[in-house]
């Protein structure tokens, strides 16, 4: 059986620098044909970079490809195609107002026959278990069938490599089953399959090979039979995570925030649904919130800022009073604030002063801002000077735009803005996110602080240095299910590398058909 | 070979201040070349559509009259458009302004009192709010596109008025004509000359809009959700009560300035009855950089288009639609000059443009 090279993939050597981030470092190695091989990581461990540059999508900067014992430059995803290289992106583009085959003869090279098309992907998808109506309107499809489209159209191409970005992210735990017969098919016809997960179950049930990847560097290359759930988890998350600070007096007031079996529907195709989370912020504590992107983080933070409206009133309580149907604002007066992840258009208005952003968050707040409807500029901005001294924002200009500040100094802005008011409870979700190392100890310095002054702090960040540097207790989020809040000298790497997989998840699905 | 739109790192302060300065000298440009072609002196062209109605008195009353109503309507539409509402149809609230006002002489004709000339006016607002509601309401409930559905009601409100007015509004000693009785004593608005009070409402109107654009928080939030939506429901504001608020607002000041305008001008309703200023204000509030203030200014601008299309009309003998033509240009130069402030043209060669296409 040694016909031809022995690998289909190799990568030398491969560097990717962003900036000052390394987002690959020395990273080699080798995928050979019919081999589902998973990259593992978390958030940021540099998965995403890799497969763009297997796909021509990015450059390395350094280090070299080789496709089949041959060093390769892959210019451009066109170029990663005519290899046999396919890639199906976690979110789709197709046209929602196409048929399925319209979809797919949009992106075949050349002319094309649209009725042998059509009973092409007929028989295409059909072989392979993927059953797709080419004349169907992709807008009437579901979000496991969009994806088979992607598939399918992947495979018309027949590539001896595909690529698979969190394939499982958006499918039912059905449609999930389906596409593993699919890929192990493809396998056995001697198709290779980079599978990119954080889903260790899947990753043991599929994969023949995993590479894991923790900081931009390859930590292990393993044979996931000879593994468990456990052992990658703490390949994943690493072992250096232990707790910084011994001494920190736990000492929990009464509760100020306090979720009650909260539930949220999904208000898109790659939304995620939130299932009866509940969880307990004491006075003085700070509990944070990890999970791999994309679990629920932002549905999370809008059903707790009261962006998005709750069924009940009884599924969030401030102080013991039932605000689920208050809006922001309402919510706010009750003493909480809240600092979103995207700085620029969530935080900030991205072409407005500082102090007009200032209002922006405290204007129902702050009575002393409005004054019989109108704005009280002086006032604004004398808070916007105070945050800017306390919390040593650099700018250009007296009052700049929020644009034109750097992330750092943004992101100080935009805390510290919350921090000024004293909230009673603070929510923050990714705090230092996009931050520079100095920015971020203020800010985390500044986040402990204000718990110790008596406030219940709220973090949601996928930094798990970051979370075991300033948690008191910690859960974690996985498909929109939030685990039990564990105190985090009690949380070791592996047991939370397993929750970040989803451990604590019901699965009733399973239930459901043992029964 | 192909052309590509690359958005700009920095966009210049000076140049979007100049800007509708610049399109105006363009479109006096491309006049001039129009004048030429039609084998007109240019420069002679230019001076009695621009120049010369400025030096007579009634055409200065004139051009006071005809702004009045596009100041009304642009203010309006600046706050529209500074939030992200695109309310198309002032026309059409403007044409319903009309006739909910005249709607009182044709069947009340003796009511003969000061009340009369504010519930004529308060009609006419409330039936622009009213026109401009439909549209809001149907992008809150059905997420319809508002530049649709309130571009296709002028249409139906047109012809809802020329219904109205060729059938049973008619007046009966109108020798047929296509129009209502005559408006008479309180039922028409006091004047100056020519000019009527429209032209205090447009003041008023522009200036509270201003500072309420500028100082209160109702203007913040409008200017928040036009700016940054996601920011804007951050700080607690509804986009749907924006739409409905803009729409009502837009909508009423339309329709304030249909009813000014049939109490002011006409003193009847007739058919058909297109005088254009809610097509036009939106190049209005746009050469006004969406301003209240600026719309003072570009109003009169406007207004000007019209009295040298009617003087062009005499002194050159050539169709008043030239005023048409004017206006358009003047709309293309200015939306042509803010979309490279934000933008600069790059031309990229063949094989650069087939990459990025494969890619």
């Amino acid at each position: 059986m040694n016909r031809g090279p022995e690998y289909l993939l190799e990568a030398l050597h491969v560097v990717k620098v962003f900036g000052t981030l390394r987002a690959n470092d020395d990273v080699t190695l080798k995928v050979k044909p019919g081999e589902i091989h998973a990259f593992l990581g978390e958030n940021g461990a540099g998965k995403s970079t890799l497969v763009k540059m297997i796909y021509g999508a990015l450059q390395p900067t350094s280090g070299e490809f080789r496709w089949m014992g041959q060093p390769v430059t892959i210019a451009n995803p066109a170029a990663a195609r005519k290899l046999g290289i396919g890639m199906v992106f976690q979110h789709f583009s197709l046209f929602e107002a196409l048929t399925v085959a319209e979809n797919v003869a949009l992106a075949m090279p050349g002319d094309f026959d649209m009725a042998k098309l059509s009973e092409k992907i007929a028989r295409v998808s059909k072989e392979y278990g993927l059953p797709l109506a080419p004349t169907a309107t992709v807008a009437d499809l579901s979000v496991g069938e969009r994806q088979r489209i992607e598939i399918v159209r992947c495979l018309l191409q027949e590539p001896k490599l595909l690529i698979m970005d969190e394939p499982t992210a958006v499918l039912t735990p059905q449609e999930a089953d389906q596409l593993f017969v699919t890929l192990t098919r493809l396998a056995k016809e001697g198709c290779a399959v980079i599978y990119i997960s954080h889903r260790l179950e899947e990753v043991k049930r599929l994969c023949h090979n995993v590479t894991i990847l923790r900081h931009g560097k390859v930590v292990a290359n393993v044979d996931p039979a000879r593994e468990n759930a456990a052992s990658l988890a703490k390949l994943m998350v690493g072992g250096d995570i232990h707790v910084v600070r011994g001494n920190r007096k736990h000492a929990a007031g009464d509760v100020r925030l306090k979720l009650d079996r909260l539930s949220l529907d999904p208000d898109g195709p790659f939304a995620v649904e939130l299932k009866e989370i509940s969880l307990d912020v004491r006075a003085g504590e700070v509990v944070a919130i990890a999970g791999v992107a994309g679990n629920g983080q932002s549905e999370f933070f809008d059903a707790v800022s009261g962006e998005r409206i709750l069924h009940r009133d009884s599924m969030l309580q401030i102080d013991g009073k039932p605000m689920g149907r208050a809006g922001v604002n309402a919510r706010r007066k009750a003493g909480a604030a809240f600092v979103p992840e995207e700085r620029l258009g969530h935080g900030a208005v991205p072409a407005f002063s500082l102090s007009e952003n200032v209002i922006l968050t405290r204007h129902a707040s702050d009575k002393s801002l409005i004054r019989s409807g109108l704005v009280q500029r002086g006032d604004a901005s004398g808070i916007s000077h105070r945050v800017i001294k306390d919390f040593d924002v650099r700018k250009g200009k007296p009052d700049p735009e929020a644009r034109s500040l750097s992330g750092g100094n943004l992101q100080k802005f935009v805390i510290g803005r919350e921090l000024d008011r004293k909230p009673g409870m603070l929510v923050v979700n990714q705090p230092t996110w996009g931050v520079d190392a100095g920015a971020s100890a203020t800010i985390r310095q500044a986040i402990i602080d204000l718990s110790r002054q008596g406030s219940a702090v709220l973090v949601i960040s996928q930094d798990l240095d970051e979370i075991f540097e300033i948690a008191d207790r910690i859960a974690v989020i996985s498909r929109g299910q939030l685990s039990d809040a564990y105190p985090a000298d009690k949380l070791t790497a592996e047991k939370t590398g397993l929750l970040m997989a989803g451990e604590h998840e019901i699965k009733e699905v399973r239930h459901a058909a043992g029964a | 070979m192909r052309l590509v739109l690359e958005k700009r790192a920095e966009q210049s302060v000076r140049m979007a201040i100049l800007s509708p300065f610049i399109a105006l000298a363009l479109t006096v440009i491309a006049g001039g070349i129009i004048f030429a072609l039609r084998g007109l002196n240019p420069f002679e062209a230019l001076y009695v559509y621009f120049i010369e109605p400025l030096t007579q008195d009634w055409a200065r009353e004139q051009l006071i009259v005809k702004a009045a109503p596009l100041i009304l309507i642009g203010s309006g539409l600046a706050v529209c458009y500074t939030a992200n509402v695109w309310n198309i149809g002032a026309e059409g609230q403007f044409v319903i302004g009309a006739l909910l006002a005249g709607m009182i002489p044709v069947y009340f004709p003796a009511w003969q009192s000061p009340d009369v000339m504010v519930v004529m006016l308060a009609l006419g607002i409330i039936g622009g709010m009213a026109w401009g509601a439909i549209p809001a309401f149907l992008k809150i409930r059905f997420s319809a596109n508002e530049i649709l559905t309130s571009l296709m009601l002028v249409y139906v409100a047109q012809y809802l008025f020329d219904w109205l007015v060729r059938g049973p509004w008619r007046d009966p000693q109108g020798f047929n004509f296509p129009k209502t009785v005559n408006f008479a004593g309180w039922q028409l608005l006091p004047k100056w000359g020519e000019i009527h009070m429209g032209a205090l409402f447009a003041l008023i109107a522009s200036i509270v809009l201003a500072v309420v654009m500028w100082r209160m928080l109702k203007g913040f939030e409008l200017r928040v959700l036009g700016s940054a939506p996601r920011a804007g429901r951050f700080a607690g504001f509804s986009s749907e009560r924006a739409t409905l608020f803009c729409f009502l607002l837009s909508g009423g000041l339309a329709g304030l300035a249909g009813a000014s305008d049939v109490m002011g001008v006409s003193g009847q309703l007739q058919t058909p009855y297109a005088p254009n200023y809610g097509f036009v204000a939106i190049i209005v509030a746009f050469l006004g950089r969406l301003n209240p203030i600026g719309v003072i200014f570009a109003g009169l601008l406007l207004a000007l288009s019209y009295i040298g299309g009617e003087s062009a009309q005499v002194s050159l003998g050539i169709s008043d639609k030239i005023a048409k033509v004017f206006q358009g240009i003047l709309l293309f130069f200015i939306l042509a000059c803010d979309t490279l402030i934000l933008y600069r043209i790059r031309i990229e060669s063949g094989r650069a443009a087939q990459t990025r296409a494969a890619g």
